[in-house]
């Protein structure tokens, strides 16, 4: 995909890679009614990377995400995507919904293909592609089935499965897990990372549990509470070659996760 | 319906209750009451006959009419104030208002304006039918799930698109029950009206029949409006069923 090349000039954060994917810069939200959400948040998201955005419940996370998606507009500052200013949802980006989002009156099939047909993709195409996205999710054999038949997992599935067949570059996951048990969100958090190792994408991955952000990015992006700006962003370098309950035990594992916990503790002690 | 654990068809209890009907209309207790076996002999002579006929076709006409009527400024007013906020506040208290007042009162207005002919029908099934579409409309609208709006827009759907693939479909069964209860109101129109303006229609047969005390033929034509009530609110209610099954999981 081409994407238009801007000169992005050198910035503070800049240094961390050289072509955000995602350029966060000084944005701002005041929702009517005087309650500030956002406070000049400011990061950058390098292309092809997973970067959590974790704070204190409340403090501005989804609003954020949800600003980087064209859904909010922003009160001031702006969202630069692969270096274009965002005016409202576009193709590059596709968005993985906490409550899943599904048409209730769907088939899986078709709520799998349903951002493509949006997006004005033909029939035959669109449903070809689901069934490659229903299969990779382990959806096999419920194409027919209605959400209502679906435990909460295989509904986010869905949710992740209608995401990725749009083929958008940047995925947008607002707490993905939230409303799954505890044993299938680990089983999922080692789904995303695999996935994530075939298909390339970059990812913003909104959360509210330490170890989960700490176990999937490259970078987190901690929230103070609101109104929010970035207390501290953290690059945990976590090594994922071996076994994931070895991870889970690494000594830089529990270290980052140690640290993102007293930096968030600030801001509950308040 | 089940009796002494056995499961007994719906055909059954309505055959009891036609029996308890004749035993009463046989021992004469009451005169408004003739043996059902009276009124079903007096179905054959009322539905062939060329005064029913007539009544009927404009009975017919009224109601459809009105009722088109109904639907189109119903579900269009339901949209509105379910999706523009102040268009709702607007329009809110005066639909409820009209929704629970005595409509019936306003007929014989209707009848120094616009006459003894269709037009007072017409209006009168408009009336009748008109607010509660558009009240269940509304409700059906605003309760569509947000986060599937937001999701239809991540996705690059621009508003007719919205509504036609999410909001409709997830505003359907309220819009559904909506059209049920509106059909039954608006039936229950033409007939007041009918019976308001005295000199057509069914209205004028049932003012006919009860005033020559002819009460099996007057019977009869209550059962033609039953079964006329009970099939158009059954055609309806056959498409509330089949979204019922994600009327709950919305």
């Amino acid at each position: 995909m081409n994407h238009p090349h801007t000169d992005t000039g050198p910035r503070s954060t800049a240094e961390l890679a050289p072509e955000p994917a995602v350029r966060v810069q000084d944005l701002t939200k005041e929702y009517p009614g005087g309650i500030q959400a956002l406070d000049k948040v400011t990061f950058d998201m390098p292309k092809g990377e997973l970067t959590s955005i974790i704070g204190p419940s409340g403090c501005g996370k989804t609003t954020t995400l949800k600003i980087i998606a064209g859904l909010i507009e922003p009160s001031a500052g702006e969202v630069m995507v692969y270096g274009k200013a965002v005016r409202g949802p576009g193709p590059e980006r596709a968005f993985v919904f906490q409550e899943f989002a599904l048409l209730p009156w769907a088939t899986v099939l078709r709520n799998v293909a349903f951002g493509l047909e949006l997006r004005g993709v033909g029939k035959k195409e669109r449903e070809d592609m689901a069934r490659e996205y229903i299969v990779k999710m382990n959806l096999a054999g419920f194409e027919d089935a209605y959400p209502h038949q679906l435990s909460g997992g295989m509904r986010q599935r869905v949710g992740l499965a209608r995401a990725m067949a749009v083929d958008a570059d940047i995925l947008l996951m607002d707490e993905p897990f939230a409303s799954v048990d505890e044993q299938i969100r680990r089983k999922f958090q080692e789904d995303l990372l695999h996935l994530l190792s075939v298909e390339k994408k970059s990812v913003v991955f909104v959360t509210h549990s330490i170890e989960e952000a700490v176990y999937v990015s490259d970078q987190i992006v901690i929230l103070t509470r609101g109104p929010a700006h970035v207390s501290k962003v953290v690059r945990p370098g976590i090594d994922r070659s071996g076994d994931s309950q070895e991870i889970r035990r690494s000594p830089g594992y529990l270290d980052s996760v140690e640290n993102i916990w007293d930096e968030l503790r600030e801001y509950l002690e308040e | 319906m089940t009796l002494l654990g056995r499961r007994i068809p719906m055909a059954f209890s309505l055959a009891i209750w036609c029996l308890v009907w004749e035993v009463i209309g046989r021992m004469e207790v009451i005169s408004l009451i003739p043996p059902f076996t009276e009124v079903l002999r007096a179905l054959f002579v009322v539905t062939p006959s060329q005064d029913f006929k007539t009544a009927a076709t404009i009975t017919f006409q009224a109601f459809a009419i009105g009722m088109g009527l109904g639907l189109v400024v119903g579900i269009v007013m339901g949209i509105l104030m379910g999706r523009i906020r102040a268009f709702g506040e607007l329009m809110g208290m005066w639909v409820n208002i009209f929704e629970s007042s005595p409509l019936t009162a306003i007929v014989p207005a209707l009848m120094a304006i616009l006459g003894f002919g269709l037009p007072t029908m017409i209006v009168t099934v408009f009336l009748f039918s008109v607010w509660v579409i558009a009240l269940d409309t509304q409700v059906g609208v605003e309760r569509v799930n947000p986060s599937l709006i937001e999701m239809g827009r991540s996705f690059g759907a621009n508003n007719r698109i919205l509504f036609t693939r999410i909001v409709f479909f997830a505003a359907l069964p309220e819009l559904l029950a909506g059209i049920r209860l509106g059909l039954i109101r608006g039936l229950k129109g033409v007939i007041i009206g009918q019976l308001l303006i005295a000199v057509v229609g069914v209205g004028y047969l049932f003012e006919l029949y009860s005033r020559n005390f002819l009460m099996p033929e007057f019977w009869a034509l209550l059962i033609v409006i039953f079964g006329f009530a009970f099939i158009a609110s059954e055609i309806v209610g056959y498409f509330e069923r089949k979204v019922s099954f994600y009327a709950k999981s919305r």
